[in-house]
């Protein structure tokens, strides 16, 4: 099974330069394993006031509810997109990203 | 935390005719209820503002608040009788087929009641093995068990049998042969037992047990119900003496044998009336029951041999019905306040507003022109049908693929969260039940909380954005809804020059696609203005208002897979699933068909050269772009979410102009699966030119016109820039020349 490479840094920095649409097949590749399970799905955005903040959640027991996480409020879907990312990215890896 | 849940009795209403809402109020002792003209959506601050109408209506005011339940899950009622209430001796028995042994006791057969620890049940135990219960109601209960847990998904005949002349209280639990090379065998049990049960006043009931009195006026019976057991039920008797295991197996076949006649009590045959709630006894004693919240009919029994797919070409093997604990026909709530719509109120798109503290609850409905009344020269067909076959999505927020396919993260506002909290809501057909069969049956006689025109830009949500563009067309529109054009075919929409649909009109029953094609030869002109539509067979039943079944058979973009053998609907023998497989794909009355879909980010249209022939000249007026819909409040663009192309091989009638195309899709875009008999990877937006929308119009033999935007995302993008852009301006053209009476002529 394919697996992350932390070196591919140049994918995080594509990603959050362009988090919807067109990416590339190593990009693209990287997305599908964070979005499926056991990581894909298991965050989800509550609404915070409609179209314009959101806040992240963790689905959490049975049957699962979303659980808020502390300070985790995002003003845009790319900026909580981009935090879910990094989140994911350490959880795979094992390292953290060195981009802002 | 104050919480609303409300609906009501019909989706479409005419000047005269009343419709009925039913609120349950969580935590405030009053609400406020008005009732609104819905006029755009709430959809953020890239997009129109949300406009909602207060219409100064009697019926506006303060109401007091009360909670109102809902008693979810299937089950069948058989009224008590002096008979059942003498019996001493007994037989239970039936075929079985449990979908989730193991999972909480779950009643079979039987007249028990749980809370009064009385009467005669046959269950699975929380291992999943039969059990066996009697009990006299003055606390004395005695159970036996065969401790052998029963197979998920295989059947079994399942029997309990009392002698009084032994006091034996026995079981049987005989595996069903099949092609299955498992190892499973006959689990007998019994135990002696002192006592008689005491069954007085209590229904006899299947797939559940009797849990006292229900708080519903509504309620079968007036009994509440719970132990639902999840699984198939096939071919249940009732015996007036304890039968033997030969005498069990010979009252197992179809036909009761004449020498059991004396003892048989009930017989129900499931294989009839299968479109119906009607449980019928075949005894010849009457003891006909009826199933409660619509469970699966017309499902394979214990018999099923493969030879045949069609319940009606083979009715002895279709003898199960399928029962869950999440089926959910009617809340059955009363009524809490009534409109009588008056003379002279405006065809349109309408809501009850509910408010209490914070909390809101909106309730849509349609205001039909009286029949033979209409209005306006155009006709806005709402698409209700699909918006009940997804109402109360869970799946959603639930399924592990979810933000796969999104390409997102998926957004819950609070409204969604009521699913979570009051999961008696009911499933959409979307979803599966908990023992993870498909859902087939979906009502609009329940809370909603996904048809409302903030939240989620989808259905309902997203058709707002066409509503709010009729709204500024200055045009006169009146408004239909699916269910109307289902009874009512062509003559509904024969005073009407101009149809347009919602943004995904995906499901349509037969009567509703003659209906439109019909229309569409006498001349009408229809703007299918969205993706992935006329795709979904369904079938309304023919007695129950608002109840849609949609058989989710052997191809097709499915959020579950129907089992083999159960591909034709209950409620009315057709074949279910796409329209595509039963000779009608979309392309036939639409000029395009689903070729792709994905939800990340939508793109945008290029004119074609074709757009540059005369016939399409009216459609371009005023615009110069060659790029159109590169905006739009549906993930960026006119083109995306679910994608529609032209096939003359599918039926795209080859006179047909495509005047745009969408291009540049993402890699989570992908092709349907109906399109690919061999996976081969290259299906998604970067790596095939296949995904893409087209953008369709042609005239109809008649003097009729299509035009089809084959996006969903197309409505999002009509009020860019306050309307002023080049889709807006497209669109208006072709509404203008739609309007127009001079017959289009396809070419010679």
């Amino acid at each position: 099974m394919q697996q992350i490479d932390p070196k591919r840094v140049d994918l995080a920095a594509e990603f959050k330069a362009k988090p919807f649409g067109v990416h590339s097949a190593d990009l693209h590749a990287v997305l599908n394993l964070m979005r499926r399970p056991p990581l894909g799905g298991r965050h989800v955005l509550l609404v915070s006031k409609p179209h314009e903040a959101w806040v992240l959640a963790e689905m959490d027991g049975k049957p699962p509810r979303p659980r808020r996480l502390e300070n985790c409020v995002f003003d845009s879907l790319e900026a909580a997109e981009w935090f879910v990312f990094k989140l994911r990215w350490r959880e795979l890896t094992g390292a953290e990203l060195d981009i802002e | 935390m104050t919480q609303l849940l409300a609906y009501r009795d019909k989706e479409s209403v005419a000047p005269g005719e009343a419709i009925n809402f039913m609120v349950s109020c969580h935590g405030a002792e009053r609400y406020r209820a008005d009732i609104v003209r819905l006029l755009s959506p709430e959809a953020g601050p890239d997009a129109p503002p949300y406009r909602e109408e207060t219409v100064d209506l009697p019926v506006n005011g303060d109401y007091p608040g009360r909670v109102q339940e809902i008693d979810i899950g299937s089950w069948a009622y058989v009224p008590a009788s002096p008979v059942i209430d003498a019996l001493q001796g007994f037989t239970i028995q039936a075929f079985i087929w449990p979908t989730l042994p193991g999972s909480g006791s779950q009643a079979l057969l039987g007249a028990w009641s749980e809370n009064e620890g009385r009467g005669f049940g046959l269950f699975l135990n929380e291992a999943g093995a039969l059990e066996g219960r009697i009990g006299d109601g003055n606390g004395e209960i005695i159970s036996v068990s065969t401790a052998h847990p029963l197979l998920a998904h295989h059947w079994y005949l399942v029997a309990m049998s009392f002698d009084t002349a032994s006091n034996q209280l026995q079981l049987l639990q005989t595996p069903v042969e099949s092609s299955s090379l498992h190892a499973d065998y006959d689990r007998l049990a019994e135990t002696e037992a002192n006592l008689l049960p005491a069954a007085q006043g209590l229904p006899f009931l299947l797939a559940a047990w009797h849990d006292g009195p229900s708080a519903r006026q509504s309620a079968a019976g007036g009994i509440r119900v719970s132990g639902h057991f999840n699984g198939k039920i096939d071919a249940p008797r009732l015996c007036n003496r304890g039968l033997n295991h030969i005498e069990i197996a010979m009252l197992s076949e179809a036909e009761i044998p004449a020498e059991l006649s004396d003892s048989v009590i009930a017989a129900w045959d499931f294989t009839r009336d299968i479109s119906s709630e009607k449980v019928s006894d075949i005894s010849g004693n009457g003891r006909d029951g009826e199933t409660q919240n619509m469970p699966a009919r017309a499902m394979t029994g214990h018999n099923w041999s493969g030879a045949a797919m069609r319940w009606q070409d083979a009715p002895e093997q279709y003898g199960a019905i399928h029962f869950h604990e999440d089926d959910l026909y009617d809340a059955g709530w009363e009524a809490d306040f009534a409109l009588t719509v008056p003379e002279g109120m405006k065809s349109g798109v309408y809501a009850a507003r509910l408010a209490a503290d914070e909390a809101e609850f909106l309730v849509p409905f349609f205001v039909r022109p009286a029949k033979g009344r209409a209005s306006a020269d155009i006709v806005y067909l709402a698409s209700t049908a699909t918006y009940t076959v997804y109402t109360n999505n869970i799946g959603r927020m639930r399924n592990d693929w979810t933000e796969v396919v999104q390409g997102r993260l998926t957004i819950l506002d609070d409204t969604d969260l009521l699913m979570l909290d009051y999961p008696e809501l009911g499933l959409s057909t979307y979803d599966t039940h908990r023992d993870g069969s498909g859902v087939c049956l979906a009502s609009r006689l329940r809370p909603a909380t996904n048809v409302r025109p903030k939240g989620r830009l989808w259905n309902f949500c997203a058709d707002m954005f066409i509503v709010d563009w009729l709204e500024r067309s200055g045009q006169a529109y009146d408004v239909v809804t699916d269910e109307d054009l289902h009874r009512e075919g062509p003559e509904l929409l024969a005073p009407y020059r101009v149809l347009v649909t919602g943004s995904h009109p995906e499901y349509h029953s037969a009567e509703m696609l003659d209906g439109l094609e019909a229309w569409l030869r006498q001349g009408g002109r229809m703007i299918y203005m969205g993706g992935n539509g006329f795709y979904w067979r369904i079938a309304y039943h023919p007695e129950k208002p608002g109840l849609i079944e949609v058989r989710r058979a052997e191809d097709g973009t499915r959020a579950w897979i129907a089992e083999t053998g159960e591909y034709y609907h209950a409620f009315t023998g057709e074949y279910g699933g796409m329209w595509r497989r039963q000779g009608r794909p979309p392309n036939l009355i639409a000029g395009v068909g689903f070729i792709a879909q994905g939800f990340d980010a939508s793109s945008y249209f290029r004119r074609t050269e074709a757009s540059n022939d005369a016939r399409a000249g009216f459609i371009f007026e005023g615009i110069e772009d060659e790029i159109l819909g590169d905006f739009g409040v549906m993930q960026g663009g006119a083109a995306g979410l679910e994608l529609d192309c032209h096939s003359v091989r599918l039926g795209t009638p080859p006179h047909a102009l495509v005047v745009a195309s969408s291009e540049a899709h993402s890699n989570v875009v992908q092709m349907v699966n109906e399109e690919i008999a061999v996976a081969y990877g290259a299906t998604d937006g970067v790596q095939n030119d296949r995904v893409r929308a087209d953008m369709v119009f042609f005239e109809v033999p008649g003097g009729g016109a299509v035009f089809s935007t084959g996006s969903i995302a197309y409505a999002g993008a009509l009020g860019h820039n306050d309307f002023d852009n080049n889709i807006a301006r497209l669109t208006t053209n072709v509404l203008t020349r739609f309007l127009d009476p001079e017959p289009f002529m396809p070419p010679a």
